[in-house]
Parts: structure tokens; C-alpha cells; sequence
């Protein structure tokens, strides 16, 4: 092998740049974002699952249909109950803790949403 | 038939992950075992064919000079396209490696009504290759946020600037954006150009294919199929630590696709041309000092015993012979003993 000097620290660093992740010193990885949910009320807007991936698609929706298509604020879910389609007075009303519920999941996969850019942040945040 | 064959090879690989992600086994299969899997093979096969690369000897200086060699005091010098310093070869590659210099010389030749032949500059290539790999080290700098936790701030700052014209929900990434463009400029080039189609060949194709499946099934992921990203974070991260979860079931067929033909391309890599990650700090072309007039340099496999022989001393060997030959020499043979034989032969 020619130029030990040079091309084996260079592996050397190649390696430890690719295996960073592994030697990075994560957390406890067991320890899941745990949303803390609502006591009174057991059902959301729409199924969970759906609510997971696609919340954020929904929150948009509304925006667009109430702000700009003149939609209604009223909403019903599957089992008829109604609710108000806003951030603040709907979602927050039962998810009224956002470091509790909405930053768990946000800062565990790094997304900042840009909703409190305009709206109010609720008090417990602040 | 030479773009048919990756392309329907990088299909069937979409369809293989398609069948496997629908049962639990399949699952584990592809989002535990095959990722430690294409990893290992990946950095076991990129450190090997550097190891062999490097065992092959450069004994003499064959550096590209695209300049003016050190000669004169009076005559400038090109120190990067001819560096005869380590300074220079330094800039020539930190130019190359992170701007692609040598690709911004990129010519094209055309043929005109005459028939005339026509050099052009041809700066496309270039500019199209470098948002492609820049992108794609942004792209995977970003998903840092699935490996680690906590999330280093540069991955935060990064997504935050990719994210900057707050496009849509989830935020639409520019990078996602530019990299298809240029994968599809890439590949266009190949297909359009009728001299770049003859010469392209189905290993020109398929990293094309697969890269371009890996965008548009990441793209369908996070834009418009959607998937649990806590569910998928807690499997990746589990992957990072070597602790890898139970999958739950919870996350998209989708993202079993994506890591199939992540780890396709993981292990496709080191036995590829795209081992030129690789190879271009490794070409002599570019790495060595352009110094042969400055420095001895003696070949590594040179017999000691054998001693330089100069041409003067070998015409002296072998003079005799040469001019029974007819062979011209810079030093006539000495003409006295000549004329002694001459005389014996009057005798």
C-alpha cells in the first residue's frame, strides 16, 4: 500500500464521518414523545392515525376553506359531536397545553411549525 | 435496450420492497436486517477499493498541466492549473472536489455548414452537476434529524433555510425541488444529446434510476402520502444505536420503499463509477505536485544494483558497434588506430 500517511487517516475519518450517528450520544432511544391528551374528551376530529401523519394538512384546509372559501367554523365528528374548526378555539381547547402536547412529537423530529408566527401563543408557553 | 434494462431493474426493486413491506417479517427484513446489511457493505467495500487503489504504485509525476509549468523567473506561472508547490495541489483539489473545476472547462464541439468544426464553452453540465451534489449533501445532512437525538442545531439551521419560502404543509424543502430538476437534466443529457447516448451505458442509467426512485419515493413520503415521522424516527434512531425497535406496523408502505432502494444504492455504491466519491481525491491527474524538474523522483521497485547508465557512457560501450551499424553517434570513433591498421595492411 502506497501513501499510508495520507490514505489511512483519511479512511479513519471517512468512517468516523459516516458512523457519526452511532457514536453520536443519543438519548434515551426507548423513551418515546408521549402527547399528553385530553382528559374529557375522547375523540378527536378525525382518527388517530390520520391525525398523526396528516394534522397539519388539515389545519391548512380549514385555513383555506374558512378564510378564503367563506366555510363554516362548525365541524362534526364521526360520532356527531361538534367543534369549533380554529387552532385556538378548537384544537387548543382540548390540547390546551402546547409544551405538554404539540412540542413532545415537534422537537423529537425536528419540525417547527410557523402557526404561532401569527397566532397567539397560549399562556403556558410564553 | 441499454436504458430499458436499469430501468426496469430499479422497477422491480420498487415492486420487491412493495411485496415485502406487507407482512411483519417482510418489514423487519427490510427496515432492520437489510439497512445493517447495505451499510456494512458500503463502508467495507469503499475502504476496500481504496485500499486497492492505493496499492497500486505512481512512481512517476503525471499530473494534468493545464497551464503554465514553474520555469523562469520572467515567465508567470499558473500555481493552480500547474502547481509545483503542496500549497498549490491543495487548491487545485479543494477547487475540484468542492466546485468541480475541471468539469467547468467542459467543452462542446459542433459541426457547421462548410464543413466547419466549432468549440463552444459548455458551462451546463457544471452548473447542473453541482446543484445535484449539493443538494443531495443537504438532502442527507437533513435526514441527521431521524439519527440523532438530540438534533444538532446546524441540521435545524439547515432544514430552517431549506424550508425558507414556507411552501405548504409539511414545508416544502427547495432542495427536493432543485434535485430532481438536476437528476432529470442529468439524465436528459444522456437521452437528447446523441453523442452522450452513444456512449452511455446501462451503469449510466441505473444509479440515475435508482436515485431518482429514492427522490420521488421520499418526495411521495413526506408531500403527499404521508407517514408517522415519530414512529419512523423511533425505528431510525433505534437503527443509529444499534437497538433497533419491534415495528409496530404504524408506518407507510412507502417509507419500506424508500429504504430499499436507499440500501439498494448503499450497496450498488462501491462497486460503481459512483465510487467516485472517492476516487477523485485518489487521481494522480490532480494530486500530485507538477515537481519532476525540481525533485529526483526514483521508482520504488528499482533494483539498487543496477546503476544508472547515461548515454555517454553507454555510446562508450558500445560505439564499436554502432558505427559497424551505421548508426550515428555523437563521438566518432578515434581515428588513430584506424590509420595503424591501415599501415599494417600496406606492410
Amino acid at each position: 500500500m502506497y501513501g499510508k500517511g495520507r490514505i489511512i487517516p483519511a479512511l479513519i475519518l471517512f468512517l468516523g464521518l459516516m458512523t457519526t450517528p452511532i457514536w453520536y450520544k443519543s438519548g434515551d432511544v426507548s423513551k418515546m414523545p408521549k402527547p399528553e391528551k385530553p382528559k374529557d374528551y375522547t375523540e378527536c376530529v378525525a382518527p388517530v392515525q390520520y391525525m398523526r401523519t396528516s394534522h397539519m394538512v388539515l389545519l391548512n384546509e380549514w385555513r383555506d376553506d374558512i378564510l378564503r372559501e367563506g366555510g363554516t367554523r362548525v365541524g362534526k365528528t364521526a360520532n356527531g359531536t361538534e367543534y369549533v374548526r380554529s387552532l385556538q378555539n378548537g384544537c387548543m381547547k382540548c390540547h390546551s397545553d402546547k409544551k405538554k402536547f404539540c412540542d413532545t412529537c415537534h422537537i423529537y423530529a425536528s419540525v417547527k411549525p410557523y402557526c404561532w408566527d401569527c397566532h397567539l401563543q397560549p399562556k403556558e408557553a410564553m | 435496450m441499454r436504458i430499458m434494462s436499469p430501468l426496469i431493474a430499479v422497477l422491480a426493486l420498487v415492486l420487491l420492497a412493495l411485496v415485502a413491506a406487507q407482512g411483519p417479517g417482510g418489514q423487519a427484513l427490510v427496515g432492520i436486517i437489510l439497512p445493517y446489511l447495505a451499510f456494512a457493505v458500503f463502508l467495507g467495500g469503499v475502504v476496500s477499493r481504496v485500499v486497492n487503489w492505493s496499492s497500486s504504485p505512481v512512481p512517476f509525476r503525471i499530473p494534468t498541466t493545464c497551464g503554465q509549468a514553474n520555469s523562469l523567473p520572467w515567465i508567470k506561472q499558473n500555481k493552480l492549473d500547474c502547481p509545483s508547490t503542496k500549497a498549490g495541489v491543495i487548491g487545485r483539489m479543494l477547487l475540484e472536489v468542492l466546485l468541480f473545476r475541471s468539469l467547468f472547462r467542459n467543452t462542446k464541439a459542433e459541426m457547421h455548414e462548410g464543413p466547419k468544426l466549432v468549440y463552444g464553452s459548455s458551462k451546463f453540465l457544471w452548473l447542473f452537476a453541482l446543484l445535484f451534489h449539493y443538494c443531495f449533501l443537504v438532502i442527507i445532512l437533513r435526514h441527521l434529524r431521524l439519527f440523532m437525538d438530540p438534533i444538532p442545531s446546524f441540521v435545524a439551521a439547515l432544514e430552517f433555510g431549506d424550508g425558507f419560502m414556507q411552501i405548504g404543509l409539511p414545508v416544502f424543502y427547495q432542495t427536493d425541488a432543485i434535485f430532481l430538476g438536476a437528476l432529470a437534466f442529468l439524465f436528459l443529457r444522456r437521452v437528447m444529446l446523441t453523442n452522450i447516448r452513444y456512449i452511455s451505458l446501462p451503469a449510466d442509467y441505473f444509479p440515475l434510476f435508482l436515485i431518482m426512485g429514492i427522490a420521488i419515493t421520499g418526495i411521495l413520503m413526506r408531500y403527499f402520502l404521508r407517514v408517522d415521522v415519530v414512529a419512523i424516527k423511533q425505528l431510525t434512531l433505534g437503527l443509529a444505536t444499534l437497538s433497533p425497535p419491534a415495528i409496530t406496523g404504524q408506518i407507510g408502505t412507502i417509507f419500506f420503499v424508500h429504504i430499499f432502494l436507499v440500501c439498494a444504492l448503499l450497496i450498488y455504491f462501491p462497486f460503481s463509477k459512483l465510487m467516485h466519491l472517492a476516487g477523485v481525491f485518489m487521481s494522480p491527474t490532480r494530486n500530485m505536485i507538477n515537481n519532476s524538474r525540481m525533485v529526483r523522483h526514483i521508482n520504488p521497485w528499482n533494483d539498487p544494483k543496477i546503476k544508472p547508465h547515461s548515454y555517454a557512457s553507454y555510446e562508450d560501450e558500445f560505439r564499436e558497434f554502432m558505427v559497424g551499424a551505421d548508426i550515428p553517434v555523437e563521438k566518432e570513433l578515434p581515428a588513430q588506430p584506424a590509420e595503424e591498421d591501415a599501415a599494417k595492411v600496406a606492410e
